[in-house]
């Protein structure tokens, strides 16, 4: 029984409280409010510069798209690396050590890491090389080969950021009562079937958190994109970054800043209403 | 498919004890090709940072290791801002363990110990954090922070840190505590304890594991994160807002190193937490 009401639990939690309103509900409000502040009055002169620069519509475009790849494959993936890890009687634990290496690897340390296998002469061109595809170094991440590039800033982000949705599952797939599952087989349940009718639906929740985390970081993808293809490939967030560091106007990343807040929150709402479990569907 | 249904085990315990041999070959010919696709990538930054230019250049590239020296590494080290940038990196980060611990496990022993008003908007607000893009607020943070004396300083960067890493240790601590019955508490309370005694001596030491891993997680996300870094710093860059303003003019091979460099502690960390690992994300992804 949880101790009765008193001043204590206040006490402890003020400085947080504190901490999260001025560092994070202040800059929330103040972000807002820059992007429609101009010089007198409010406008939406800053969303129409930013709607009107060259890159915007590519950057929405290449956003998007990389969402839409990176995040379904990452979660498939993971759910691929969950089923077979939990299958394993030996060295599950060096194994699962290994698969969530990367949950502790920056965005921009996998675009280095990832350049070191595709640059110019880099190995991917030595083995298309040594299989006779290609006769001397080739380049994959300019504005020439926008699919190439597009494919490597993938590969990449899906190397780095399976093992947090990995982690995720895993953490939800030990919740899951075993007895289910047994009692399928019992009944004749086919592996397939199992996995669809009984681990999916109980994994949801954690498919929903993991969903809703990485899409989030996902619209959020900036330096493995830099660290391959530089400015040649404009995301939403590397557009902020150039609007407030190179050009100085504050105004237009608050723009971008607010559409990408905008963006986050309307994907979370559509997990939340489309994943959303009933109390009475928990084990 | 079938023989598994003809040669049904007795037990779904030691199932994978009775996978036919052909499944099991193919079950471990997936899990190798998974740790090579994690390994590799490691594996060839690695090279390129003890590989020097030469080796970068190298054509057709073999990979096996060859020509690996210390060199190139020192090298990169010694370039003007590298050491400093690393520097500010583990005092952003060191900065960012101390504040969300000292602000999140507070808030997590209140949650695990106490029912009080306010306490369900308490938590909606830790987890209205995760449904926005949190590095994106450093842009609007600049301006106060110029202000205050607070831009281009790791204090500065620590604080928006420290908004990725107090939701996440506030959660951790939360049910950290509520694993630690309380009634040990009580119970040095019954011996004379003050509320604070008790906790120190009793609770504490318990909790000090989970802490600790609470501390690393804490720790990986500050030295990792690179957008608000960069927004926020000119001279005094952490090591990943360095590394992203040099990405343009700086050879291969310094990226590599400076990539290599990036990962070395974050491969380690997760070995050190790799018990927790799950417990924690476990609970951080409620």
């Amino acid at each position: 029984m949880p101790a009765r009401a008193s001043w204590i639990p206040y006490a402890l939690i003020a400085p947080s409280v504190v901490f999260l309103g001025v560092l994070f509900i202040v800059p929330l409000v103040q972000t807002v409010w820059l992007s429609v502040a101009t010089g007198d009055g409010i406008s939406l002169e800053n969303y129409q510069r930013m709607a009107g620069d060259l890159n915007f519509s590519l950057a929405v475009r290449n956003t998007f798209l990389l969402t839409l790849v990176v995040v379904p494959v990452q979660v498939a993936l993971a759910l691929a690396m969950a089923t077979m890890v939990t299958k394993l009687d030996k060295g599950r634990d060096l194994v699962l050590w290994v698969l969530t290496i990367p949950l502790g690897i920056s965005d921009l340390a996998a675009g280095l890491a990832w350049l070191s296998l595709l640059q110019n002469t880099g190995y991917l061109n030595s083995a298309l090389y040594a299989l006779g595809l290609i006769s001397g170094p080739t380049g994959w991440l300019s504005q020439e080969t926008p699919w190439a590039l597009f494919f490597s800033i993938a590969m990449a982000e899906i190397w780095r950021a399976t093992a947090i949705v990995l982690v995720i599952l895993i953490a939800g797939l030990q919740l899951i009562p075993k007895e289910f599952s047994e009692a399928a087989e019992i009944f004749g349940a086919r592996p397939w079937t199992r996995f669809r009718r009984i681990t999916l639906p109980l994994l949801k929740p954690s498919l929903q958190s993991a969903l809703i985390l990485r899409t989030v970081l996902a619209f959020e993808v900036f330096a493995v994109v830099y660290a391959l293809g530089g400015r040649n490939f404009p995301v939403l967030a590397g557009e902020a970054y150039v609007w407030q560091n190179d050009n100085q106007n504050y105004g237009v990343a608050a723009a971008y800043a607010v559409l990408i807040m905008t963006i986050s929150l309307a994907a979370t709402a559509v997990y939340l209403r489309v994943l959303r479990t009933r109390p009475e569907q928990l084990p | 498919m079938t023989a598994i249904t003809t040669e049904r085990p007795q037990a779904g315990k030691n199932r994978s004890m009775t996978l036919p041999a052909a499944r099991r070959f193919l079950l471990w010919t997936g899990i190798v090709v998974l740790l090579a696709w994690v390994l590799v990538p490691i594996y060839f930054v690695a090279l390129g940072a003890f590989g020097g230019r030469l080796g970068v250049f190298r054509w057709p590239k073999s990979i096996w290791p060859s020509n690996l020296a210390i060199e190139p590494m020192m090298q990169f080290l010694t370039i003007e801002g590298v050491f400093n940038a690393l520097v500010n990196s583990l005092i952003a980060a060191g900065l960012t363990v101390l504040f969300s611990i000292a602000l999140g496990a507070p808030a997590g022993y209140a949650l695990a110990r106490y029912t009080f008003r306010g306490q369900n908007a308490y938590r909606l607000l830790v987890l209205l954090t995760r449904a926005f893009p949190l590095a994106i607020l450093a842009l609007p943070l600049t301006v106060s922070f110029i202000r205050l004396g607070l831009y281009d300083t790791p204090f500065g960067v620590s604080l928006i840190h420290t908004v990725l890493a107090l939701p996440f240790a506030a959660l951790v601590t939360q049910s950290l505590f509520m694993g630690i019955p309380r009634e040990y508490e009580e119970a040095a309370w019954v011996f004379g304890c003050t509320r604070l005694q008790a906790f120190m001596r009793v609770v504490l030491p318990l909790a000090l594991p989970g802490l600790a891993a609470t501390a690393i997680f804490a720790f990986v996300i500050s030295w990792n994160e690179v957008f608000a870094a960069s927004i926020l710093t000119v001279r005094e860059r952490t090591l990943t807002a360095y590394l992203l303003r040099i990405l343009a003019e700086s050879p291969l091979h310094y990226r590599f190193a400076g990539g290599f460099i990036l990962i070395i502690p974050s491969v380690l960390f997760i070995f050190a937490v790799r018990r927790y690992l799950f417990a924690v994300w476990g609970i951080a992804s409620k």
